[in-house]
């Protein structure tokens, strides 16, 4: 489905990102250990397309976020966006990249100021990022708030007046007021009730293809992930697994983590008994152990080299990789 | 609508809450059965009322504000809302038992697994302690908790979150109740840890012939786990029936908007269907039909009349007069 061309727009580029949290203990505080939370993560993406992010809680989906936003310094690894590495910028080189890279949060109860109204909300990145004159900020406003869908009077509201989903509404103006390129969405929908969620899916699709956006969608919902994106990457306890066209990795998945998520997959057809392929979950502190595949201990296919070596990506088809050398054998 | 193998029988039940200027009816006249060996759905958005069903049928309603404004919960033959305290207390946690959503929260911090599991058979039968921590352990097993005996003295911050659903659900099977009431017991989970207390509860459903009560807004789930649906919408039943009827041949349009509206591969590159508008608040609900506002196929009858449950084929009903025909509408 997807066109194939290589000279399409590379957006954003991942190259190796790695953010290692210090696990301190004892009097001194000594560092006792390392939690990977982000080990070697590589992505792209291109404009005007989605990249799903999919993965368990903890895995390190937002920590990949917020090093892209630039909310936390990578260790290592470029992030290379609109053909700048941003990876080791300051604060200050920042600040003119940020109108570029906007973030929708998940929970549109804690992302709005309880205290400033939706319009101040909306503005406040216009405000801190050029645009001074009050009048051009009260037109871009009303042509926001019509773009998510809402009317101009909700600009005096305050976020308790409206429901999740407009406040969710709101948080995707807010990202958008200073016409961004990329937007980060970290599970913008699973706040929300199941007959509003199709509601804000269908306003993310109108958006990306009226104005060109690149999402980064995060997400542990496979069913929204496979509706909504172009390219999906498995994420497991701080590395990408396995990564291809969503297509592809729903019809042909290698991987055996992969395997496993896509069989659990609550499936609204009754009577569809599927194969679950369930792993044990481990349960070790594995976000540190550093030798061998991180999906080691739950593997149905493992072998003692899975535990010796560092595997590494390899490719099974067009834009298919995974990191797993039994799978990519077959 | 009773029904003679009915293992507990709700009807027309009505729960209020009242406070100095407005009175949100959160229930507003909802009947549902549960047989036995049976695993049955409420699935709805939040707000619908499911959970303060399902607290009812244990008396956990705090009154004030809330408000038993009318109805029966039959349950062995007895009116559960006509008991005292001290009755509701023999039926509680022995003969129905109930999982909460959120293992973090429902679990003590400062008591151990064995303690806590060991509460219910404490109160109800009386047995010494060196059984007692046997029964402990058999139920750890049988809810698959590794090295169970190990496990005993551990506080919930050492298990993970799917191991503490397990606590959760072997604490509810601890006096082998008739009926588990599950109330969104794996929403906060991750798909691989929901996919395996799924299997669980069914296998442990399975052997001990229990009937199910099963809370959730997920339709995947409820597809997968259901003998028979209620959706509910602004604390009223719209639409009943077994899980192929609601599935395949639904008969409400909330159910049908419902359906239509979850994405998924097959829908990729057409528009989701999304229903317009929000969830009622229950304090100021329309009049007439609750969907009417959000309802495609509304007329102005919907906006005045209250709509009786109509009966489609066997056991399965809508609150719609205005749809007949099945549902070909969307998609």
């Amino acid at each position: 489905m997807e066109s194939k061309s290589k000279n399409k727009q590379i957006i954003l580029c991942v190259q190796n990102l790695k953010k290692y949290f210090p696990i301190r203990r004892g009097f001194f505080h000594k560092i006792a250990g390392w939690v990977k939370a982000v080990d070697d993560v590589s992505f792209e993406i291109e404009q005007g397309k989605t990249l799903g992010l999919v993965g368990e809680s903890g895995c390190g989906k937002t920590t990949v976020a917020r090093l892209i936003l630039k909310l936390l310094d990578p260790d290592h690894g470029k992030i290379i966006f609109r053909g700048i590495d941003i990876g080791e910028f300051t604060e200050k080189e920042m600040k003119p990249i940020r109108k570029g890279i906007q973030i929708v949060f998940q929970d549109p109860f804690g992302s709005l100021n309880p205290r400033m109204t939706a319009g101040l909300s909306i503005e406040e990145g216009l405000r801190i990022l050029g645009v001074k004159k009050g009048n051009m900020r009260k037109q871009r406003l009303e042509q926001l708030l019509k773009m998510v869908g809402m009317s101009p009077d909700s600009a005096n509201r305050y976020p308790h007046e409206f429901s999740g989903g407009q406040r969710q509404r709101i948080c995707i103006a807010r990202a958008l007021s200073v016409d961004p390129s990329l937007v980060v969405c970290d599970e913008p929908i699973s706040a929300l009730d199941v007959s509003i969620q199709a509601q804000i899916i269908n306003l993310l699709k109108d958006l990306q293809d009226r104005l060109g956006l690149s999402y980064l969608f995060i997400s542990h919902d496979l069913n929204v992930v496979s509706y909504l994106c172009n390219t999906i990457s498995v994420m497991y306890k701080g590395r990408i697994m396995e990564s291809a066209p969503a297509e592809e990795l729903f019809e042909n998945p290698c991987h055996p983590y992969t395997l496993s998520l896509l069989s659990a997959i609550p499936d609204p057809v009754p009577g569809r008994k599927r194969k679950i392929e369930l792993v044990e979950p481990d349960l070790s502190d594995s976000l540190m152990t550093s030798k061998g595949c991180r999906f080691q201990g739950s593997c149905p296919m493992e072998e003692p080299r899975c535990l010796e070596e560092n595997i590494d990506f390899e490719k099974v088809g067009e834009k298919h990789f995974v990191r797993c050398w039994k799978a990519a054998k077959k | 609508m009773t029904d003679d193998n009915a293992l507990i029988s709700v009807q027309d039940l009505k729960v209020y809450f009242r406070t100095s200027h407005e009175c949100a009816r959160a229930v507003d006249g909802i009947s549902f059965d549960v047989r036995e060996k049976e695993t049955v759905c409420l699935v709805g958005e939040s707000g619908c009322g499911k959970t303060v069903s399902a607290l009812s049928i244990l008396g956990l309603i705090p009154i004030p504000p809330g408000e038993i404004a009318g109805g029966r919960i039959l349950f062995q033959g007895k009116n559960l809302l006509e008991l005292d305290e001290k009755h509701m207390q023999k039926i509680r946690g022995n003969h129905i038992a109930m999982v909460f959503q959120e293992p973090l929260t429902s679990l003590n911090p400062v008591f151990t697994i064995e303690d806590q599991i060991g509460e219910a058979i404490r109160i109800h039968k009386h047995i010494g302690a060196g059984e007692l921590q046997d029964r402990c352990i058999q139920l750890l097993k049988d809810v698959g908790i590794p090295s169970p005996v190990q496990r005993l003295k551990d506080y919930p911050h050492q298990l993970s979150g799917g191991q503490r659903q397990r606590v959760m659900i072997a604490m509810a099977l601890a006096c082998d109740p008739d009926l588990i009431i599950a109330d969104e017991p794996t929403t906060a989970l991750d798909v691989t840890v929901q996919a395996q207390i799924l299997q669980l509860l069914e296998s442990i459903q399975k052997t001990r012939s229990m009937s199910i009560l099963y809370i959730t807004h997920d339709l995947g789930v409820v597809a997968n786990i259901a003998d028979r649906v209620y959706v509910m919408y602004s604390g009223i039943v719209t639409e009943q029936g077994n899980t192929a009827q609601i599935f395949h041949d639904s008969r409400h349009p909330y159910t049908q908007g419902l359906l239509a509206s979850l994405p998924s591969r097959s829908k990729r590159g057409k528009r989701l269907f999304s229903i317009p508008g929000t969830v009622p608040n229950p304090a100021y609900k329309p009049e007439g039909c609750p969907f009417h506002p959000r309802c495609p196929h509304a007329i102005p009858t919907c906006s005045r009349e209250h709509p009786e449950m109509c009966n489609y084929s066997h056991a399965h009903l809508a609150r719609c007069p205005v749809l007949f025909k099945p549902a070909n509408g969307y998609n």
